[in-house]
């Protein structure tokens, strides 16, 4: 098996990439694996019971979420394998539906910092003549409602705007982006991956057109994700095949990562309340410690906004990145200079380019993101690992 | 009720030894292959191996296998991919009459756009032969997708010789391997395929993961957008522990197809020949004159349809080929594309084997079968 120094006692900072899978989660996708389900297209009793369970794994993560499962706005759960299919099928499924029923302007709304997966789609819409308008973010991360209100003055398709940012784990205002959109008549997505499970998420109670789940970011499996999307809401879709899932997601469905998805999301909400104080905590104490020690010298990205409780993005004036995320791995801490998706090039971060920092920040970020397993005295250790590295790194550049 | 399941064309149970694979990859390498950490490094060694093991079975090399959810995606890639490849939206394709919906869904859409389409069709014995494709080839053809074995029949097609007119005319072949794998032994190289669809739940990985072989060279425009994974030609963080099980069932194919084609045949031979020896009557198993997968078995049972008789064996899982409505049947496009008349599709029955199958399985199916069916003949 392939060894790094100090893989055995790792302290495992990069939650935000993707999170280790809850055991209880694990006995079920295992339970569901060898109870070996049928394909649940299957007309025969084997079929059927497998296209039950399907079904009662949709009407809980709907209802966790906060959507309407019932009754006259009854909204849908597709099945997708992941965060980044739900994005590709919320933008442009979305938008070419809207454009095909209703005739609206071929253009989307975006904000400056999402993710690849919506960011990259965006941009084949663009090779495909759609206009794409970038909504500006505020120095600490927050996406300008007055910016909003202006781009919404001419008609647009559909807004996509993520709950928490990946990188910073800024919190949006997405009632009132939700709300601005309702007014204009304007389709709203939101990409919820890093939200669900660390702040509420409450579907149905805002005007939200479609938001995009991930069952990987809270202790679930890889290869599944959903997009729930409002009762009444037209999507074309982007794998073409056989009629499962209403002809909206084609191809057989997996009941074992169904069931892993279902039961992440149900242990995240119903445990909400107590993972996002014990994530808050220690946060904060990894935060205050970290400050306690470097003072002005460092800088926390976002720190005054509304943050989702795990994530914390640091700036270590006068270091280089990727340098302390290399020398961090070698001592044990596993950290990233911002999305995993995109950590492989040394292409600076967009998301603090687009917040409008100083390049001696933008340089020197790190990012540090948490999970509900992790306690005090692992933080400690880990705040003291991390300062050790960053004053050899700075020492040495002293030299 | 213990059920015998006589279904693995739709789909195969994961293997246990899959299931143990892919466990170190569920608890302890957890890490998101694409970061840079230790973590990530070693989800990403694990991946490499996987990756190895598939293009192990079907003779390509490592680096041309993509993962990806399943073969509804690959088949989606593969067609979608070749044809909005390049700046202009243009150009012809062919596919056959006889294909799965996965192929036949991507490319209607294409020709919604405005993408020329042809359909080929087939002989009664379900073969798309490779003059019927030379004929519909065309100046402007950019791709044909023909798949290697049919879910219904199990005929296999002649893929090598098809693939020869390509290479001729400078055409891009894919074929749907989905069916195939585990079945019988697969090499692109002696296929001479462009692309090939290769879909885990159909041999013994789960369902949910799949790969799309892709000739080192081709370029493909990707389905899904996002980071450069899977070298740009499809992103979203990968699901290791499944592309484990992917590998690890690959692995155990290429070690054992020998011997599952020789179970698997002598058990396909042996529910035959029972069935036909205690109807009585002649039974006309479709595709018989050509090549079959190992595994299929497609009759036509007479004198009642195939809904009925499967109702009647709650213990049975299998296939009909034909779904019935109330007072209309819905033929299956593959049986239609080969003359079967209305009343032989509604009769015809799939039963497709497996790795599991054992011998008393098969006999007791037998026993039911038959007396299901004469039970229903009276009546």
């Amino acid at each position: 098996m392939y060894r790094l120094p100090g893989v055995m006692n790792s302290i495992y900072l990069d939650n935000n990439a993707t999170t280790p899978l809850d055991d209880r989660v694990l006995q079920t996708i295992n339970t569901a694996l060898q109870r070996r389900f049928a394909n649940p297209a299957s007309a025969h009793q084997d079929g059927q019971i497998a296209l039950r369970e399907l079904q009662r794994m949709r009407e809980s993560i709907l209802q966790q979420l906060g959507a309407v499962t019932s009754g006259m706005h009854s909204c849908r759960l597709i099945f997708t394998s992941g965060g980044t299919e739900s994005n590709n099928l919320a933008l442009r499924g979305l938008a070419t539906a809207r454009q095909r029923t209703s005739r609206t302007a071929r253009r989307i709304i975006i904000s400056a910092i999402e993710h690849p997966s919506i960011a990259e789609t965006a941009a084949s819409l663009a090779r495909e003549g759609w206009r794409i308008d970038y909504l500006h973010v505020e120095h600490d991360g927050v996406a300008s409602l007055q910016h909003l209100e202006e781009l919404l003055a001419e008609p647009a398709a559909l807004v996509s705007v993520t709950s928490v940012n990946h990188e910073t784990g800024v919190c949006q205002p997405i009632p009132t982006i939700a709300q601005l959109c309702a007014d204009s008549e304007t389709l709203f997505h939101t990409d919820a991956v890093q939200a669900v499970g660390k702040v509420p998420v409450h579907f149905s109670d805002n005007s939200i057109t479609a938001l995009t789940v991930t069952a990987h970011k809270v202790h679930g499996p890889r290869g599944i994700g959903g997009l729930v999307i409002a009762h009444g809401t037209e999507i074309e879709p982007i794998l073409f095949g056989g009629s499962q899932q209403l002809g909206a997601r084609p191809g057989t469905e997996d009941v074992a990562l169904s069931s892993g998805f279902a039961r992440s999301i149900e242990l995240a909400i119903e445990e909400l309340e107590t993972r996002t104080e014990h994530l808050t905590r220690i946060r904060n104490r990894f935060e205050e410690q970290l400050l306690a020690y470097f003072g002005d010298s460092i800088r926390i990205m976002g720190q005054n906004s509304p943050r989702a409780p795990h994530t914390s993005n640091i700036a270590f004036l006068g270091c280089n990145r990727q340098a302390v995320v290399m020398a961090a791995d070698m001592v044990g801490i596993r950290c990233s200079t911002g999305s995993a998706c995109t950590s492989g090039s040394s292409e600076p971060s967009l998301v603090l380019k687009a917040m409008g920092r100083s390049k001696a920040e933008i340089d020197s970020s790190v990012r540090f993101s948490f999970n509900f397993l992790q306690d005090e005295s692992l933080v400690r250790e880990a705040v003291q690992k991390i300062i050790a590295v960053v004053v050899r790194l700075l020492g040495k550049k002293a030299i | 009720m213990k059920q015998i399941y006589l279904d693995y064309n739709a789909t195969t149970p994961v293997a246990p030894t899959v299931v143990e694979a892919m466990q170190p990859f569920f608890s302890n390498h957890y890490g998101n292959p694409s970061s840079r950490h230790a973590l990530g490094c070693a989800a990403a060694e694990g991946i490499e191996d996987a990756r190895m093991q598939v293009a192990q079975m079907i003779a390509c090399d490592r680096e041309d296998i993509v993962f990806t959810s399943g073969g509804t995606e690959s088949n989606n890639l593969a067609i979608k991919g070749v044809m909005l490849s390049g700046k202009q939206l243009a150009g012809h394709m062919i596919i056959s009459a006889i294909e799965h919906p996965s192929v036949v869904a991507p490319a209607k859409f294409l020709q919604r756009l405005g993408i020329d389409l042809t359909v080929v069709g087939c002989d009664a014995d379900g073969v798309v032969s490779p003059e019927a494709v030379y004929s519909a080839m065309r100046a402007d053809t950019k791709l044909i997708s023909i798949m290697h074995s049919n879910n219904e029949t199990g005929v296999i097609q002649p893929i090598a010789d098809i693939s020869k007119l390509c290479r001729r005319a400078g055409v891009v072949i894919h074929t749907d391997a989905s069916q195939s794998a585990g079945k019988v032994p697969l090499s692109v190289t002696d296929l001479g395929v462009d692309l090939m669809t290769l879909a885990g739940h159909k041999y013994y990985a789960p369902k949910g993961i799949g790969a799309l072989f892709v000739r080192e060279g081709l370029v493909l425009e990707p389905v899904l957008h996002g980071a450069e994974h899977e070298q740009g030609m499809r992103a979203g963080t990968e699901n290791t522990p499944y592309i484990i099980g992917l590998g690890e069932a690959s692995a155990r194919s290429s070690r054992a197809i020998d011997d599952a084609v020789s179970h698997m045949s002598k058990l396909r031979d042996r529910l035959f020949n029972r069935i036909q020896a205690e109807v009585g009557i002649p039974l006309k198993v479709n595709g018989i004159g050509a090549e079959r997968l190992p595994n299929t078995l497609s009759i036509v049972f007479p004198e009642v349809t195939g809904y009925e008789l499967l109702n009647a064996i709650p213990e049975i899982c299998a296939s009909t080929g034909a779904a019935c409505h109330s007072d209309a049947v819905d033929m299956s496009p593959t049986l239609r594309a080969m003359g079967l008349s209305r009343e032989e599709a509604a009769g015809t029955v799939r039963f497709s084997l497996g790795w599991f199958s054992r011998e008393e399985e098969i006999d007791q199916a037998v026993e039911l079968i038959v007396g299901a069916w004469e039970g229903l003949r009276v009546s």
